[in-house]
Order: C-alpha cells, then sequence, then structure tokens
C-alpha cells in the first residue's frame, strides 16, 4: 500500500467557516498520528448530500445543527450508501441538549474539539466504519423532511411534502409526485408510524397525502368485483382503490365527505 | 427610580405617577363602593341603582385625589411613610367632605357616611398598594431578578470559544478583539442585574455581541441600525436589548441558508422609547431542531417579567409576524436619571 492509500479522507460539514477551518487546523495537526486529507468541506445538509457521495470520504466530521437539514436525518441519508462513511458528530450543545437530539445513543465530540478527542475520534471510526442505519433511526427524535433514494455515487432527495402516495410492490415502495416516481428500500409499516399526521392507509398495500386528497368516487363493481370507493388525488389522474376496510379511517378526511 | 432596590425603609408610599397604581386605586375603590351597595341593598338591581347613585360622591373626589397625587408626587413621596399616609387620608376626606358639600344634593347619604368611605377606602388602598408593594419588595424582588437575570445560551459560547480558537494562527489580532468583546459581555451578564443601565451602554454591548455573531456566521448574518433617534441617555433594565439580538441570530438567522437581515431600530417618541428588533421567520425547524429551538419564549417570558418589575404596568412588549419577518418590540416609558 502506498502512503497516499492509508489516508484517511475526512469530509467537514459545518455551517460557520471557522469551525471549519479550526477542524482543518487540528486535522493537520495530527498528521503525525492519524494521516488524513480534507475529501470535501460543506455548510449545510443539502451541500453535503451533494458533494460528499462522489468525493469518496470515509469519515464525515458532522455538525449536528446545520441549517437546511438536521445532521441525524442526513446520517440517515448516507446510510443509504453502498460505501457511506463513518459519522462523527459535533456539536455546541451541552450534553443536557445533546441528550434532547436523542444523540447519547451515538458517539459525539463537543465544540471545542480537543485534538486527542479527534484523534481517538478518527481511529474509533476507520475502525468501525459506517453508522448503523437501525441506530441512527432509532436516535431521530422526529419525522425526517426528505425521503432518499441512494444510487452508487449519488443521493436523490424527495421532499416528504411533495409526496402524494406511497405503494408497496414486493421488495420496493414507489414514491409518486405530481413529477414522478421513485423506489425507496423501506417497509411501508414504518414510513405509516414515523408519518402518521401526513399520510392515512387507504388500503394494505398504499399510503395517501392526507392534504393532497380532494374526494372520493364510488365505484360500482363489475362482474365479482364488489362495489367500493376511490380515492381521488390532487393533480392525478390515477384513482386508487380504498379497501372496506380503511374506509371509515380515510373518509374521515375530508369531513363533508357522505356516503 | 433609577434602581429598584432604592429604600432602605421597609415600607414606602405607592409611586402615584404609576399607571399601575392609578389602576389599581381606581379599581379597589370602585370595588369598596359596589361592595357597600351590596351591603346595603341584598336585591341585585337596587344594589346597582345604589351604586350608580353613589357615583356621583365616589367618583370626583377619587379622581381629584389621584390627580393631586399625580401633581405633587414627587413632594409626597420625599415624606416619611406614615406622614404620606396621613397626608393621603386627609387629602381624601377634604375632596369627599367638599364633593359632599356641592353635590350632596344628588345622593342619599349623609356626611358621615360620605367622610367615613372616604377614610375606608383611603386606607385599604394605600394598604392594599403597601402589600402589593411588599410582595414585590426589594428584597424579593432582587431574588427574581437574579433569577431571572438573562442568561446567554451556551452554546454561543461554546460556537464563539471555537471560533476564536480559529482566529489564534490566522489573524491574532482579531482573535484578541473577539475575547475582549466576549469579556465585556459576560462582564454585563455576571454583573447586578438589579441596577438600569444606560441605553447608550447597552446599545454599546449589543454591537459586541453582534460583532462576535458577524464572526462566527459571515455573510450569513446581515446587522442594520437605526439608531440614530435613540435617546441614548434613557435609562432601561440591563440586558434588556442582547436576549433579542441572539434569539434573532438564532431563529432567524442560523436555521436559514442564505443572507439573514437583522434589524435593531431605536427611537424615542415623546415620553417613550420604543425599541424593536427584525428578523427573518423560519418555520420552526424540522426533525431534531423543534426541541432545541423551542426556547425562545423563556426569554420572552423573562423579559416580561423584567419588565413588570422595573416599569410594572407602563411597559409593553408585542411580538408579531408580517411579510415573512418576525418582530419583536418594547415599548417602555423615557427616564433618564442617576443610573
Amino acid at each position: 500500500m502506498s502512503a497516499a492509500a492509508t489516508e484517511l479522507l475526512v469530509f467537514i460539514a459545518d455551517d460557520e467557516a471557522p469551525a471549519r477551518a479550526r477542524l482543518k487546523e487540528l486535522l493537520a495537526d495530527l498528521r503525525g498520528e492519524v494521516a488524513t486529507s480534507v475529501a470535501g468541506e460543506a455548510a449545510n445538509g443539502l451541500e453535503v448530500i451533494e458533494r460528499l457521495p462522489a468525493s469518496g470520504a470515509q469519515v464525515l466530521l458532522l455538525d449536528i445543527q446545520m441549517p437546511g437539514m438536521g445532521g441525524i436525518e442526513l446520517a440517515r441519508h448516507l446510510s443509504g450508501l453502498e460505501s457511506g462513511p463513518a459519522i462523527v458528530f459535533v456539536t455546541a450543545h451541552n450534553r443536557h441538549a445533546v441528550e434532547a437530539f436523542e444523540l447519547n445513543a451515538l458517539d459525539y465530540l463537543m465544540k471545542p474539539v480537543r485534538a486527542e478527542r479527534l484523534a481517538a475520534a478518527l481511529k474509533k471510526a476507520r475502525a468501525t466504519g459506517p453508522a448503523r442505519k437501525e441506530r441512527l433511526e432509532r436516535a431521530a427524535s422526529g419525522a425526517r423532511e426528505f425521503f432518499s433514494v441512494a444510487e452508487r455515487n449519488r443521493i436523490v432527495l424527495v421532499p416528504v411534502g411533495e409526496v402524494l402516495y406511497l405503494k408497496a410492490e414486493l421488495k420496493y415502495v414507489t414514491l409518486r409526485t405530481s413529477a414522478g416516481e421513485h423506489l425507496i428500500e423501506e417497509p411501508l409499516i414504518s414510513i405509516e408510524r414515523e408519518f402518521a399526521e401526513r399520510f392515512v392507509r387507504v388500503h394494505r398495500n398504499c399510503l395517501v397525502a392526507r392534504a393532497a386528497i380532494r374526494g372520493f368516487e364510488r365505484v360500482a363493481g363489475a362482474e365479482e368485483e364488489e362495489p367500493h370507493w376511490n380515492v381521488v388525488l390532487e393533480g392525478l389522474a390515477e384513482r386508487l382503490p380504498v379497501s372496506r376496510r380503511q374506509w371509515p379511517a380515510v373518509k374521515s378526511v375530508l369531513p363533508e365527505t357522505k356516503e | 427610580m433609577p434602581s429598584i432596590r432604592q429604600n432602605p425603609h421597609p415600607d414606602s408610599l405607592p409611586d402615584f405617577r404609576n399607571l399601575g397604581v392609578v389602576a389599581r386605586a381606581l379599581v379597589a375603590v370602585n370595588l369598596l363602593g359596589l361592595a357597600v351597595a351590596l351591603a346595603s341593598e341584598p336585591a341585585w338591581t337596587r344594589a346597582l341603582d345604589a351604586f350608580v347613585q353613589s357615583t356621583v360622591l365616589i367618583e370626583p373626589p377619587l379622581l381629584a385625589c389621584l390627580a393631586v397625587l399625580y401633581a405633587t408626587a414627587p413632594l409626597v413621596g420625599r415624606l416619611p411613610y406614615w406622614s404620606g399616609c396621613a397626608l393621603v387620608v386627609a387629602l381624601a376626606l377634604a375632596l369627599a367632605a367638599a364633593t359632599q358639600a356641592a353635590l350632596g344634593q344628588f345622593a342619599d347619604a349623609g356626611r358621615g357616611r360620605v367622610l367615613l368611605f372616604a377614610a375606608v377606602s383611603a386606607t385599604t388602598v394605600l394598604a392594599y398598594l403597601t402589600l402589593h408593594r411588599r410582595a414585590y419588595s426589594p428584597a424579593l424582588a432582587e431574588a427574581r431578578l437574579q433569577a431571572l437575570q438573562a442568561r446567554i445560551r451556551p452554546h454561543f459560547l461554546f460556537n464563539s470559544l471555537n471560533a476564536v480558537l480559529a482566529l489564534i494562527r490566522k489573524d491574532p489580532r482579531r482573535a484578541e478583539r473577539t475575547l475582549e468583546d466576549l469579556a465585556d459581555l459576560f462582564r454585563a451578564l455576571i454583573s447586578d442585574g438589579r441596577n438600569l443601565v444606560r441605553l447608550a451602554d447597552e446599545i454599546a454591548l449589543i454591537e459586541r455581541y453582534a460583532a462576535i455573531e458577524q464572526l462566527r456566521l459571515g455573510e450569513r448574518l446581515r446587522m442594520s441600525w437605526e439608531l440614530d433617534h435613540a435617546p441614548v441617555d434613557a435609562l432601561l433594565p440591563p440586558l434588556l436589548l442582547q436576549p433579542l439580538l441572539e434569539n434573532a441570530v438564532y431563529h432567524g438567522v442560523e436555521p436559514g441558508t442564505g443572507i439573514g437581515d437583522v434589524l435593531v431600530r431605536i427611537e424615542r417618541r415623546g415620553d417613550r422609547v420604543r425599541m424593536q428588533v427584525e428578523n427573518p421567520a423560519h418555520a420552526v425547524g424540522g426533525a431534531g431542531e423543534v426541541s432545541v429551538r423551542a426556547g425562545n419564549h423563556m426569554a420572552l417570558d423573562n423579559i416580561r417579567e423584567r419588565l413588570m418589575l422595573f416599569f410594572d404596568a407602563e411597559a409593553k412588549l408585542d411580538t408579531r409576524i408580517e411579510n415573512g419577518r418576525y418582530r419583536v418590540e418594547i415599548d417602555i416609558p423615557y427616564r433618564t436619571g442617576r443610573a
């Protein structure tokens, strides 16, 4: 192995320029102990999503409190990458506030970061690799703002607010927005639980955005099919069947609907 | 009243120029009148009639009494407590007697009853105001003020120290200046929160605070100051504006990825001082943000309570969201004097 290959590629994400500069200084100071090079920098969550996957970074130093997207949600999206980075969270909050983030389940450094702590965290990150997805999900304190589709070297974010419906098909869930479709690999049941306020289940395999529901149509059953209701969504020609079992819960979304 | 712990004397006369004192006196005396009417006429409708009739003899001396006390407040305030009380009761009696002499034929009440009512009212109001003052007594108010002492978010301290650490090698002079600013800020924070300060000092303090935030946030923070008409000699509780500016940065600039415009506007309007801080309004953050960002009301409640302790009903704090901007406005009486 060449010397360059043993260098740990580090990505720095912090919305404050002085904080990024400080971390770079510390990494340079630690060169003798842990050889690193900076693979990239970002000042907010969306920039990280944009730049990190192609940078080949092995470790991400991630400020938890960044504009655009919270650190934990960002980490959850990154965990979908095939060779995602190990993440070292950094925060200026004290222990008490860290508990509010439910971050105590994960490793983190407190600002101002000390060189020794940073070196230890880098070594540990190199040894343990990327954070486990389940652990990040446990640490999350609220619903995400985006769904993410991880491609080999890229992460596509779909704002949760743009999703009209989600439909489970075999291994995948199809996200439908007014612009198109995306496939994600998440069980529908956990999505239903996470976004209970936003989506309502209309069928065993389908969740619909409450805000997008415009009305219901009665469908007279042809031949052996039973008559049932279809849900009409904003800006979508497609109709989705409502199962008999879900009908009572679904119809209450639009209070003026009458049978 | 430059300080809240002004009186070595256990009791002192109320400040008759204070809106809260005047309002309390008005309400208390009228409630007493109503109580007397109810006691003499058990039936509701007749009691109300009696009350309305008696107002002819209650309101003129009451208003006259308050007007005289308002006008002579500085003189009366200098009297020892008990002489002051005696003077107030005597004044109430004299005005009530004069009213009864002039308007007695319009109401069914003898001179004796009117004078008795005046004496009881004046004593009750004084006793009530004294008790109220004791409830907010210097010792208690001091304790509460200390508990309410503005606290800077630890998040700010650690991020600032981190920013200074980043400056030390590259720009040692700026690092020095920033540490000096931090020192001034913390000196103000641990200083006595019970004395009023000059507006000029509070402005200097928030300018230092803004300089530190500017270092951290760079071009993301765009400060504008409208201070040309600020009455720099006005007195106000310490650290009134700093928490507002801190909130503006924390809620208005940090959560955004773009540039956040923060405006501080201070001006004198007649005998009032109006202070406004404006910042972009962001929807309270997404996942994980809510719990930590939701501290806004604590800071505002804290300021509201301190305003109450210093100015009673004469100060106002309002917040509003308009055109995507969040604005806090504080309106206090314009007072000058020895800080």
